[in-house]
């Protein structure tokens, strides 16, 4: 039963999830802070594009403890690299779907004004009704999305 | 300064957390939507646990955060756009199986073809603020 769930055992998925709500946890408890990802690119872009909407306070405010949040995330996968994985991984999937992929992750995350961080994590744990609609919403499309692909052979 | 640590290493935390979850590889998450592999719901369940504790018991036990003002409050009411956007994000994280944490957090694994993906996110975040931005202002 186990395997079947979970060809590669549940261990290190549990201990990353749990690693994972223990830094957006302490986040919030240290600096109260609400540790979603998506706001990272807006709030980054304010740095560039002169656009009313990217130049929003909230964005601005926000902009420089985002951008150290995401430093964090790059620098705590170098520590996982240089101690217990190995460095220089890569993907199958190719550049283009990786590219049209990222796209409407962009565009659908600051519409729907959350990710997988921010609605599935953060969201959860604030008990928020709209997040979880969101959760709903984007594993049900993301599920019929990678079946269909699937099963037309966009990705093998 | 003290804000931008707190950020900092609790970002190195959740990359070593995504890193050791395999979440930084869009082939496991695939392999979850496809029903092959059901361990993102044991990372996102970890997750959501521990997260959930410190969100509703914080706040009760402390008056301000141990080294910032106020805890945040996300405000952003719910409306179509919550759904459309959710969406939107779904269908993009069920092509490629990547979503913006594991993707800033690969970097650091040296996996460099998330490039692309980071790349399209960012088209992705400009387009909508240039074509939705202003409704957005609207509604907040």
């Amino acid at each position: 039963m186990i395997e079947t769930l979970f060809p590669h055992g549940p261990w290190h998925y549990l201990a990353g999830g749990l690693l994972i709500g223990s830094a957006i946890g302490a986040l919030y408890l240290l600096a109260g802070l609400v540790g979603g990802l998506s706001t990272f690119f807006s709030s980054t872009l304010s740095w560039a594009s002169r656009l009313s909407s990217l130049q929003q306070a909230k964005l601005i405010e926000s902009r420089g403890w985002r951008l150290a949040y995401a430093a964090g995330l790059v620098l705590g996968g170098a520590v996982f690299a240089l101690t217990l994985g190995d460095f220089g991984a890569s993907t199958r999937v190719p550049p283009w779907l990786l590219l049209v992929g990222g796209v409407l992750i962009g565009f659908g995350a600051r519409l729907g004004d959350g990710c997988t961080a921010g609605h599935g994590i953060c969201g959860l744990a604030a008990l928020r009704w709209p997040s979880l609609i969101a959760v709903v919403t984007f594993l049900t499309t993301a599920i019929v999305v990678a079946q269909l692909a699937a099963h037309f052979g966009v990705i093998s | 300064m003290k804000r931008l640590l707190i950020a900092l290493g609790c970002g190195a935390l959740f990359g070593f957390g995504l890193s050791l979850a395999t979440m930084t590889q869009p082939e496991v998450v695939l392999a979850f939507l496809r029903f092959q592999d059901f361990g993102l719901l044991l990372v996102l369940g970890g997750a959501v646990i521990v997260a959930l504790l410190a969100y509703q018991v914080g706040p009760r036990l402390l008056a301000r955060p141990l080294a910032g003002a106020v805890f945040e409050k996300r405000q952003t009411p719910f409306s179509r756009r919550t759904v459309i956007g959710a969406a939107i994000f779904g269908a993009g994280w069920g092509l490629c199986g990547v979503c913006p944490g594991p993707a800033i957090a690969g970097l650091g694994l040296g996996n460099l073809d998330l490039l692309w993906a980071l790349a399209g996110i960012f088209i992705g975040a400009w387009l909508q603020a240039r074509f939705f931005g202003s409704s957005d202002a609207q509604t907040r």
